[in-house]
């Protein structure tokens, strides 16, 4: 057999029951070798429970365990739970299990004397002893006291027998109706005081709950809250949501909105993983456009996220998102988005939240959407909302869960009435505003939030086109704040002023070139001209020269002349050099 | 008190009554119920009565067929319908009315 290993601190020894969750609030399970009690109204689970304790037992703990079934028949309660997978008759067959039906019969009774219990004590000790079962279920016990009459004798009798299963060391679950007022209708409680579990199941609003508290456990501690449970196809599952503190991580990686510009807002990198973001927004302000865009970033990083939608089926949201270009189909196909449509209310608050966290431990998810969260609104007063909220976004964030929760506005003015009053719970919160102007009316974004990231404190307006959302900046100038169509005219205006102005630039700019080109040319001109006058200028000095020279050497000549050697030319270059 | 046959369900003399007692070892209950059977028996059976006694300590698993929980208890197989009567059979009237020898009332 498998030791159970207890926690430490605690000298109880304990059998895990295998119920999913009930282990966690019980610190190991119940009391090993006790009898305890489980009660509850009809058709709260009781026997579901007691099977449970049983098969898991005799699967996982290799504890073989003896059903005493005192309502329904061997082949009832192996019909009955083949539904959730448990073959009673193999496990009988592999001896891990013996189920034995006590028929209590009144009208086939008669009672003449003093009698005692011992049948019944044989039966058990007999289907104990045959398979060695460690543990026992008493499926209800108190259908005997339909059968016999003297209560003094039954009472002696049970007092005996949970004494006498003590003695035996077998952890023995006995199930019981809950009466009014007392937790049991024959008060076992009385005899059976280890360990009591009380089931209920309560219909408020139409709406079926389950809930489980642990009455008290001798010996031990024990979570002491009512918890929720679910009965599926999968068996109960209790979810301690409460149990968790606020211990988790916090990441310091960030992860795309998927939309370009709404990452530059959020300091250019998008939300910190693993923390909660509030979208909040009228009707039609384009919520789940924003948390689709996010989602569709997710997948194409290969990451596995869930959808929960609570308005609207996964086909109408999927073709209203192909209308802005994004196709989350594959996504579907190859299994990184799940898709979950259900009303919140079709299960109330409790269940709804329980299959929200069933269905994150089976699939894993890195991001979770909820769109809306407005439909939980209508499920409880707005304490148990919260207190729900609380626990979803303690398990998300424990399990560093990016989520994102999209809310309705009601109004156009309540942009600061906290929504639910949830928005201290959430990391970041971006607004999704109708600017109503010049008769139309645009969509204005802007986030209102985003613990530990720098983000932009500007209204962006926020378009929709076919490759998606697009953020523009809205025009703030002279005129005032303006989107749609009137940011678009007065942009329009701005570009024909400034493209007058260029125009204007441009002119002048071609006068001035003008201009020097005729400086240039003017120049040119003066310049060829003056060329031709200096040529000119240069011919006269050389003729001027030349002219010079030639009188120079006459009055050469003439000297020679006037030197008396006149006549002969000779002479009167001798005379010319000897003047 | 003056014990007188019930006429309408009353066996012939031909039928055979078959008689099985339950118990769980020597118990004064278990002790005290067989000799009361005994005396019913002889009284008001004419003897015609077949008596098996199983003790469940060495035959547990019997137990489960008659669906016994309480011992000692005498279980009339024949004349059907089957009926239990517990207890150490002291009072002959309820094991008469058990019996279906004397009508309820």
């Amino acid at each position: 057999m498998k030791k159970n290993s207890a926690p430490s601190h605690s000298a109880l020894a304990k059998s895990p029951t295998g119920i999913r969750g009930l282990d966690e609030i019980t610190l190991g399970g119940l009391p090993r070798g006790r009898p305890t009690l489980v009660c509850g109204r009809a058709g709260c689970g009781k026997t579901l429970f007691a099977v449970e304790f049983l098969v898991h037992g005799a699967i996982d703990y290799d504890d073989p365990g003896v059903f005493i079934a005192f309502e329904e028949t061997e082949e009832d309660l192996t019909k009955n739970v083949a539904s959730l997978g448990y073959d009673l008759a193999d496990l009988s067959r592999r001896k891990k299990l013996t189920i034995d039906y006590i028929r209590v019969e009144r009208s086939e009774i008669e009672e003449t004397g003093e009698y005692d219990l011992e049948g019944l004590f044989v039966r058990l000790g007999h289907a104990i002893d045959s398979i060695g079962a460690k543990r026992v279920v008493l499926d209800t016990i108190e259908a005997i006291f339909s059968g016999f009459q003297n209560t003094n004798i039954l009472r002696a009798e049970l007092r005996r027998l949970f004494r006498w299963l003590k003695d035996k060391g077998v952890t023995a679950v006995i199930t019981a109706e809950q009466g009014d007022g007392t937790l049991t209708r024959h008060g076992l409680e009385e005899y059976v005081s280890d360990c009591v579990i009380l089931l209920d199941h309560r219909v408020r609003d139409q709406i079926s709950t389950r809930r489980l508290r642990v009455v008290k456990y001798r010996g031990s501690s024990h979570g002491t809250n009512e918890y929720p449970f679910l009965i599926d196809e999968q068996g109960i599952s209790v979810l301690p949501i409460t149990s968790l503190g606020l211990e988790h991580k916090a990441a310091s990686e960030r992860v795309s909105t998927g939309i370009e510009s709404l990452d530059q807002m959020l300091g250019g990198k998008g939300y910190y993983r693993g923390t909660s973001i509030l979208i909040s927004g009228t009707a039609g302000t384009g919520k789940t456009s924003i948390a689709a865009h996010f989602v569709d970033a997710a997948c194409r990083r290969g990451e596995r996220c869930i959808y929960f939608s609570s308005e609207e089926s996964p086909a109408q949201v999927t073709r209203n998102l192909r209308s802005i270009g994004l196709d989350l189909e594959p996504w579907m196909k190859k299994g990184l988005l799940h898709f979950d449509a259900t009303r919140p209310n079709f299960h109330g608050l409790e269940m709804h939240l329980l299959r929200v966290q069933k269905l994150i431990d089976q699939i894993k998810p890195s991001i979770t959407v909820f769109d809306p969260l407005s439909g939980y609104l209508t499920l409880g007063d707005s304490l148990e909302v919260k207190s729900m909220l609380t626990r979803l976004l303690d398990s998300l964030k424990g399990r560093q869960i990016t989520s994102i929760f999209n809310t309705l506005l009601e109004g156009d003015h309540s942009e600061l009435q906290s929504e639910l009053g949830v928005s201290s719970l959430m990391d970041s919160w971006i607004l999704l505003r109708n600017i109503e102007h010049n008769g139309e009316r645009n969509r204005g974004l802007y986030i209102l939030k985003a613990r530990g990231i720098a983000h932009s404190n500007q209204i962006r307006e926020f378009i929709f086109t076919d490759r998606g959302i697009e953020l523009k900046d809205v025009y703030a100038g002279a005129e005032g704040v303006l989107t749609g169509s009137a940011r678009a005219a007065q942009e329009a205006r701005e570009k024909a002023a400034a493209q007058l102005r260029r125009e204007a630039i441009e002119r002048k700019k071609r006068e001035l070139e003008r201009k020097r080109q005729a400086l240039d040319s003017q120049i040119v001109a003066l310049r060829a001209q003056f060329e031709t006058e200096a040529e000119e200028i240069k011919k006269e000095i050389a003729l001027e020269t030349s002219r010079e020279q030639a009188l120079q050497m006459d009055r050469v000549q003439m000297a020679q002349l006037r030197s008396g050697n006149g006549g002969s030319k000779p002479r009167r270059e001798r005379n010319g050099k000897g003047a | 008190m003056a014990v007188t046959k019930a006429t309408k369900t009353s066996p012939t003399k031909s039928d055979k009554w078959i008689l099985r007692l339950y118990v769980a070892g020597q118990t004064p209950k278990c002790i005290a119920a067989f000799a009361n059977l005994k005396k019913i028996c002889a009284e008001y059976l004419d003897g015609q009565c077949q008596i098996e006694i199983i003790d469940l300590l060495e035959n547990p698993q019997l137990a489960r067929g008659d669906q016994i929980i309480a011992i000692p208890t005498l279980v009339r197989n024949l004349p059907q319908p089957v009926r239990k009567i517990i207890g150490d059979l002291s009072n002959t009237e309820r094991v008469l009315v058990g019996l279906d020898l004397r009508s309820r009332t």
